[in-house]
């Protein structure tokens, strides 16, 4: 095997000094009791040719070559070269947690600089070094709010993504005494709050903007309404690029923000590894799950960087811990902090402009093309749209040149039925618009 | 005992300073391409329109130069060897980070039907086929994200299950050894905490599970081999008395690096398993993650199992299968970390069939560096080990010499130290794991290195107080880290 260094003589050097006969005696301690009675049927190993041949015919069947429009919690951004080749340097890549300061401040500065960046990205001033993906933030962002409050009951958005609100309710699942509030949409497209008047001592309201409908929710007003009843605001995103053009989550009040980070730096890699960002407001800094890293000094007075505030870590604390979360998405969060060196403040500004540019382009054109809108607040690169008669069969056929134009709405939201989303991102063009558009046109006019 | 010891691999070198990122820079900079896309702009309205993050403006080499120095102040597997015990940290072969890249995977959207992506489902489908057989278990699930994630995964299902059955349980075992994780994911699940208290020779005993055992126990957690690396060999008699009142055994799979192939957790009685993609099955850890924390599980909670699965259908394809009454729903967004399953899925078929073998020389790594080092360190459980093998510094004490400085002496002689201080157990552990990936030369070096520091603790502590010497930083203050956090850098005016 070509990563067993072991030659027959390094093994019976070993053996000799260990004072074993062979190999097998070391396994003396495991009973018959635990062995299986036959080895479990693995294949024969493969060679790395045959293992390229195995995965290219795999990818080839990957989906990859497909062009999709749509996000809906993974978003088709460019990559920059600069990118991978930089967060894919082994020194980042083959290192464990960083324990040991001393050896990992490459490490450390990366992600001290992430939580800076994701911090003057979301508004709040504490961002933990990542979760491991937007729902899974979402979930913790549930339970830290709980733990602030010392409350139990929660409200969330209908409008947040439909998965992101199955995994909070399989986090919540054990504690029977936790009802979830389901906020309704309104008409625009935003999130009704109302409702939450209706609720005895919430803990948070969770919202979601721009929302599963690519709608830019209003804040403040959720905000408002929150405090107004003593919970916590929980502000997420699916899509960071829209922090580009909106105000940030904290200059709306939110107390906690949490999102999906894929989009920076990161392949849509059938949906993982992501990225959970999560940042809160200083007041909290001691309830935040995960890893943190802080700054500090040396014993020879220079700068430097550890992983602190580990009282609030499983490790330490134990079953009292904050969450049980060990291993985060460290080099996904070095990858987008490299996406965010790279982008630069104005870079970024520009790149998400254009987003929301071909994405204005792509509705104008189909509602040109005969659908109407369902929602009429602000949108940013998704937005969704009732379909015109026969569609549905357009979008069948379009599937066959490999294009996935939208998601029907009716898998997750029976009232929107006939209605698709769509999402476009800056690695399409007018050209692949336009042909995408001409598709449509004459699909419908079969 | 003077050792003809070879030259330590631990040298100086030029090291180059690099400040934070918003000390370099000038505003208008960046290092990425912005398209034209030919389209008419569209301002988004005033009412919701933001400035956007006043992120540091950097040209590509400046970005380049930043994070290539950064790195060069990092140590990973590929710079030296990296015993950190209970971490399995193994050589994480390159042809995975060549195939983890091809674009059919990396741009293939989550969402995509499933006649579009057969075969990231068929990759899913066999990872977890793969994964089963080499435990011994029924199904596996490849969604949960990280090992945490996988136990949270496999005691939501036992939560799950006893909510089923109504069992009204609330209390779950958990060792002495046990990764903090364990109690940490407990308490997240509902469940209380008991200790189960180790035995004399470093394992549990069947009586004194016995003693805790009563109706109100829901399941035991147990990493075997534990984290003293020694195989839990009660844990099939265990198992059966836990069944025989209605509860369930977790197994922790963070040490499964010694038994691949090797040890039958079905006939152990495990019902649920998690296992760390990124120790035994070698995708590289990261520096923090993203892992991958599967599970895999025993007849009794095949049902439990989280959705959607992808499914085999009759004609060979491959379909989600949401329909899972039982279920304990999503965990994930999405599939889980498939671009880490890419990895694990080419390391299981380049060894295949040799996969038990790896478990075999991890053993023997373990045990040559216990036997070679034994003299020199306390060894409080004698006695083979199995994969990992765990010293203390009971000798070094007398020099006012600490586990701590040993593990920092280590630094300048060139390894990354071994885990310190855990297991909780065992005052001042040295837990050392060397894994199946390192030559016998690379193992002589490392012991040469202890060897050394156990005589400079004897003659020389200074050397080893003063340690590291050789790195970038010294020993950093981490009380005063703690005592004033500082979290973010200072760019300017408030976030």
């Amino acid at each position: 095997m070509r990563y067993f260094p072991h030659t027959e003589e390094d093994v019976r050097e070993m053996l000799d000094a260990v004072g074993a006969a062979s190999n097998d005696d070391l396994f003396a301690a495991v009973p018959s009791s635990s062995r299986f009675d036959a080895p479990p049927a693995l294949p024969d190993p493969l060679d790395e040719w045959d293992l390229r041949r195995r995965f290219d015919e795999l990818a080839s069947a990957g989906g990859g070559d497909w062009q999709v429009y749509l996000g809906a919690g993974s978003q088709a951004h460019h990559v920059p070269a600069v990118v991978p080749a930089l967060a894919g340097r082994s020194e980042f890549l083959t290192a464990y947690t960083p324990y040991q300061p001393e050896m990992s401040q490459g490490t450390l500065q990366a992600i001290f600089e992430y939580q800076t960046l994701v911090s003057r990205l979301t508004g709040l001033a504490v961002a933990n070094a990542s979760m491991y993906d937007g729902s899974t933030a979402m979930a913790e962002s549930v339970l830290m709010a709980q733990r602030v409050t010392k409350r139990r009951a929660v409200a969330v958005s209908r409008l947040v993504h439909p998965h992101y609100r199955e995994v909070l309710k399989t986090y919540l699942a054990p504690a029977e005494d936790v009802d979830i509030l389901e906020l309704p949409a309104l008409p625009d497209g935003r999130t009704d709050v109302s409702g939450l008047a209706g609720l005895d001592k919430p803990a948070v309201l969770v919202v979601q903007s721009p929302n599963f409908l690519g709608v830019v929710e209003d804040l403040a007003a959720a905000a408002g309404a929150v405090h107004a009843a003593g919970g916590l605001l929980a502000a997420g995103f699916t899509e960071p690029f829209a922090l580009g053009l909106v105000k940030s989550p904290g200059r709306c009040g939110a107390d906690i923000a949490f999102g999906e980070g894929q989009g920076f730096g990161l392949g849509q890699s059938f949906g993982g590894p992501g990225l959970g960002i999560m940042a809160a407001k200083a007041e909290f800094m001691r309830q935040i799950p995960g890893r943190l890293v802080g700054e500090t000094v040396d014993n020879r007075g220079q700068r430097g960087y550890v992983l602190t505030l580990s009282t609030r870590e499983q490790h330490i604390r134990r079953g009292k811990a904050v969450s049980n979360i060990c291993s985060n998405a460290g080099h996904a969060a070095l990858t987008a902090a490299v996406y965010m060196a790279a982008a630069g403040g104005s870079g970024f500004r520009r790149i998400t402009q254009v987003n929301r540019d071909v994405a204005e382009y792509l509705k104008a054109g189909l509602l040109a093309a005969g659908f109407t809108a369902l929602t009429d607040a602000p949108t940013f690169n998704e937005f969704a749209l009732r379909a015109p008669a026969g569609f549905d069969r357009v979008y069948e056929g379009l599937k066959r040149d490999r294009i996935l134009a939208g998601l029907p709405l009716s898998r997750y939201y029976p009232e929107y039925d006939g209605a698709w989303l769509f999402g476009v991102t800056e690695v399409s063009n007018k050209a692949d618009l336009d042909r995408l558009l001409e598709l449509v046109r004459k699909g419908l006019a079969c | 005992m003077l050792d003809a010891a070879p030259e330590p691999v631990g040298a100086s070198g030029l090291i180059l300073n690099e400040p934070p990122l918003w000390e370099r820079g000038r505003t208008g900079r960046s290092a990425i391409s912005v398209p034209n896309p030919g389209v008419p702009s569209s301002p988004m309205p005033q009412d919701v329109a933001g400035d956007g993050p006043d992120w540091p403006d950097l040209s590509e080499l400046e970005v380049v130069r930043h994070y290539t120095r950064l790195s060069t102040w990092n140590f990973g597997v590929d710079t030296g060897m990296y015993p950190l015990g209970s971490c399995t940290m193994k050589y994480n072969p390159k042809v995975h980070e060549a195939l983890a890249a091809l674009p059919g995977f990396t741009r293939a959207h989550p969402l995509l039907p499933a006649e579009a992506s057969q075969g990231a489902l068929r990759l899913i489908h066999e990872t977890e086929r793969l994964l089963a057989d080499v435990v011994g278990l029924r199904e596996a699930s490849l969604q949960p994200a990280a090992g945490a994630h996988g136990e949270l995964c496999g005691m939501l299902m036992i939560a799950a299950y006893h909510r089923h059955h109504k069992t009204g349980k609330t209390k779950v075992l958990v060792p002495d050894t046990a990764h903090g994780t364990n109690p940490a994911t407990a308490a997240m699940c509902g469940f209380s905490e008991v200790k189960v208290p180790l035995g004399p020779d470093g394992r549990i005993e069947v009586p004194a599970v016995a003693d805790l055992l009563d109706d109100d126990v829901a399941a035991i957690m147990v990493t075997n081999p534990n984290t003293l690396g020694i195989f839990e060999s009660n844990l099939p008699e265990i198992s059966r008395m836990l069944h025989e009142r209605g509860a369930l055994v977790y197994g922790d799979g963070a040490n499964l690096n010694a038994v691949m192939g090797r040890v039958d957790m079905d006939k152990m009685g495990v019902d649920v398993i998690h296992y760390n993609l990124h120790k035994s099955m070698s995708t590289p850890h990261g520096g923090g993650g993203p892992g991958s924390g599967p599970v895999a599980v025993g007849e009794r909670l095949v049902p439990y199992l989280p959705g959607p699965r992808v499914v085999k259908t009759a004609d060979g394809s491959f379909a989600w299968n949401d329909d899972l009454p039982l279920s304990i729903g999503r965990l994930h967004a999405f599939h889980g970390q498939f671009g880490i399953f890419l990895r694990a899925y080419a390391y299981l078929l380049s060894l295949g069939k040799d996969l038990p073998q790896a478990s075999g020389f991890a053993v023997l790594a373990a045990n040559y560096v216990q036997e070679k080092l034994k003299d020199a360190y306390d060894l409080p459980f004698a006695g083979r080990c199995m994969h990992e093998c765990v010293f203390t510094d009971a000798k070094q004490r007398e020099f006012k010499i600490s586990t701590l400085d040993i593990a920092k002496r280590l630094i300048d002689l060139g390894y990354h130290p071994p885990t310190i201080y855990f297991p909780l157990v065992v005052n001042g552990a040295i837990m050392i794991e060397p894994t199946e990936t390192e030559s016998k030369e690379e193992l002589d070096g490392f012991i040469a290195a202890m060897r050394r520091i156990a005589q400079e603790a004897a003659g020389e502590p200074d050397v080893l107080h003063a340690a590291p010497a050789l790195t970038k930083v010294g020993r950093l203050d981490e009380t005063a880290a703690a005592r004033k956090p500082k979290l973010t850098g200072d760019m300017g005016q408030d976030a």
